[in-house]
């Protein structure tokens, strides 16, 4: 074991000794004086005025659910409850019904689907989940209701969003099968932005299979 | 006119315009501060937030005026009444305008003549702290109480240096009296304003005044981080109100005395002197004194988001260890000067003189407090340590 005071990653720093000037404070105070009043004189607000000037969120942001539609107009969703397991929240209910004689693509649809948006912690685990892209979350964040039962969305409530939303640019139906089909058929998946800006000096970027990153094996000294 | 008329037009005009000021001094600040930090303040209530104050009044009125169960009542009362009442007294021997060419019907000084001004302002001023330290006593909240004992434990040290800084103008002008200092200082034109016999000790009094009206840096007693609010933390509403803006008209009073002690008060050369006898005349000196008072007032401004608080041993340290000696030093250099007749203009060498030779002690406190400090332990083996 290395003692503390061994590691090389341990840097001592000295006080540094104080000059003449800085024993009297005044040059520091002008000149510190000087950085405030050229923030004055040089003004440059970074202030985004809200209500007037709406943000410019990144593709991946996680607001507001919606439940897509097929090329039918019907509700894609297959009632798999995939969802409802992967929710770490637990905020997603979902009864599940025989699905109509005429829909004979699938087995089940979702009787009723209600997603409690308050509980919701927006982490989109459900969108990953869900084998057939029927659940996917907007840009919407500017969510307001006047009682907790109005957040609670219902199927009729996450499909009006569906149809809120499909044309908005910053909305695109991350599927381009349009269409339900076998659960499993993955082959054509489009990725839209990947859910986290990844850096170049990323280890978990530089990974054999990335996603996973191995225990760190190499030295210790600090990058040039 | 009689004199009682005056005296209550005088009053009027003077709180009026000094809470007024206060208002809208406190949307200036937000808004100075906001351009400081390249935010853009307070701009929704009017054009450029110009009616925040009266939204801020406004809201001040109508919030629930809280009393927690706990405290001690009268004095929970009592404390922010007594924080703007000594504030607003002291300015009651303030000259704020040339005052021996007042108008008829006003009077730039509601209480004329006090052969002790300094001195009375100094009582007056210094009473305030007990608003803060009753406050904090009677909130029965121990964060108000730790905030009102650095207060106390501040003010009382300040208090010195502040009253012995002035001392050395009042003997130069041989006079307590602030509409004599003022008046002094105009006739004798530019070269006659004491910041150039006095510079150190203008730079003393300017730090305690901000020590003294709790400003930043010195404002430890309302510091967020360690004290929650300080010693107004169970305060809302009003009286929290009442003590926000006793310490701005202390700001004020401050500034105003910095003008009038040390630099030449209404007197402005070719434009405001004594002999200017143009129409309104009285009026431009009004504007002059106001004017240099705004600039003072923005430079505390400007130094209070400049400079981060003091740690409360470095507060101490200023005052007994730089503040006291010097502003000690400074009066005896003044006593020796009047008493040999030497050129009074000596003394602002002098100043310069002394402020040189705090930093030379300074430095070399600095250098034998590093030499003697222990060295770090070394734990396991020797670890280099980067030599110097
Ligand atoms: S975003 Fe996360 S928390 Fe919200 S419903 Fe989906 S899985 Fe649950
Ligand atoms: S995972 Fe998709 S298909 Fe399955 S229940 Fe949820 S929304 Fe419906």
């Amino acid at each position: 074991m290395v003692a503390p005071t061994d590691n090389p990653d341990v840097i001592w720093v000295e006080e540094p000794e104080m000059g003449f000037w800085e024993a009297t404070f005044l040059p520091a105070i002008v000149e510190g004086l000087k950085t405030t009043l050229k923030h004055v004189t040089n003004y440059q607000p970074v202030t985004q005025q809200y209500p007037e000037e709406k943000p410019k969120l990144p593709l991946h942001y996680r607001g507001v659910h919606r439940l897509n539609r097929d090329e039918k107009g019907r509700v894609k969703c297959v009632a798999c409850m995939l969802c409802a397991t992967a929710c770490p929240a637990n905020c997603i209910t979902i009864e599940a019904a025989a699905a109509p004689p005429d829909w004979p693509d699938r087995d089940k649809f979702p009787a009723s689907f209600v997603l409690d948006e308050l509980r919701c912690i927006y982490c989109g685990m459900c969108e990953e989940a869900c084998p057939v892209d029927a659940i996917e979350l907007t840009h919407i964040y500017d969510l307001t209701g006047e009682s907790r039962s109005a957040l609670m969305y219902d199927k009729d409530k996450l499909l009006k969003v569906y149809d809120e939303t499909k044309d908005d640019p910053r909305d695109p139906t991350r599927t381009r099968r349009g269409r339900l089909g076998p659960a499993a058929d993955f082959s054509e998946l489009p990725t839209v932005a990947p859910a986290t800006p990844i850096t170049p000096g990323d280890r978990s970027a530089k990974a054999e299979s990335p996603g996973i990153i191995r225990p760190y094996e190499g030295s210790r000294d600090l990058p040039e | 006119m009689p004199a009682i008329v005056v005296t209550l037009i005088t009053i009027a005009v003077a709180v009026g315009a000094v809470l007024t000021t206060v208002a809208y001094l406190i949307l200036l600040e937000r808004k100075l501060s906001a351009w400081m930090q390249d935010r853009r303040g307070p701009n929704r209530v009017g054009p450029f937030g110009i009616f925040q104050p009266l939204a801020d009044g406004l809201k001040f009125l109508l919030k629930e005026d809280v009393i927690p169960s706990e405290v001690d009542k009268t004095l929970f009362l009592l404390a922010p009444t007594i924080s703007l009442f000594t504030t607003l007294l002291a300015f009651a021997v303030v000259p704020f305008g040339p005052v021996d060419q007042a108008p008829s019907f006003l009077r730039f000084i509601i209480a004329p003549g006090v052969d002790i001004g300094i001195v009375f302002i100094f009582a007056v001023t210094s009473l305030a702290v007990y608003g803060v330290i009753l406050g904090g006593w009677a909130s029965n909240n121990k964060y108000s109480a730790l905030g009102s004992l650095r207060a106390s434990a501040q003010v009382i040290s300040y208090e010195i240096p502040l009253g012995m800084s002035v001392l050395g103008v009042a003997l130069l002008n041989g006079t307590l009296n602030l509409e004599n200092i003022a008046r002094d200082q105009a006739i004798g034109g530019l070269w006659a304003w004491n910041i150039w016999t006095q510079p150190l000790a203008w730079l003393i009094f300017f730090t305690s005044a901000l020590a003294e009206s709790n400003r930043l840096p010195f404002d430890l007693s309302e510091c967020e981080q360690e004290l929650v609010g300080g010693y107004h933390t169970e305060y809302s509403a009003m009286k929290f109100a009442l003590f926000f803006l006793g310490e701005y008209t202390h700001v004020i009073t401050a500034s105003f005395l910095s003008v009038i002690l040390f630099f030449g008060a209404w007197h402005l050369p070719y434009i405001a002197t004594p002999e200017s006898a143009y129409a309104g005349a009285w009026l431009v000196k009004v504007l002059v004194i106001l004017l240099k008072v705004f600039c003072v007032i923005v430079l505390i401004m400007m130094i209070r988001w400049t400079i981060p608080r003091f740690r409360f041993d470095q507060l101490m340290n200023l005052a007994w260890k730089a503040l006291i000696p010097l502003s000690l030093a400074n009066m005896i250099a003044v006593m020796c000067v009047l008493q040999f007749g030497w050129n009074k203009y000596w003394l602002g060498a002098i100043s310069i003189g002394l402020f040189f030779l705090a930093g030379v002690i300074g430095v070399a406190a600095k250098r034998a407090e590093i030499r003697h400090r222990p060295a770090a332990i070394k734990l396991v083996g020797a670890h280099p340590v980067p030599s110097p």
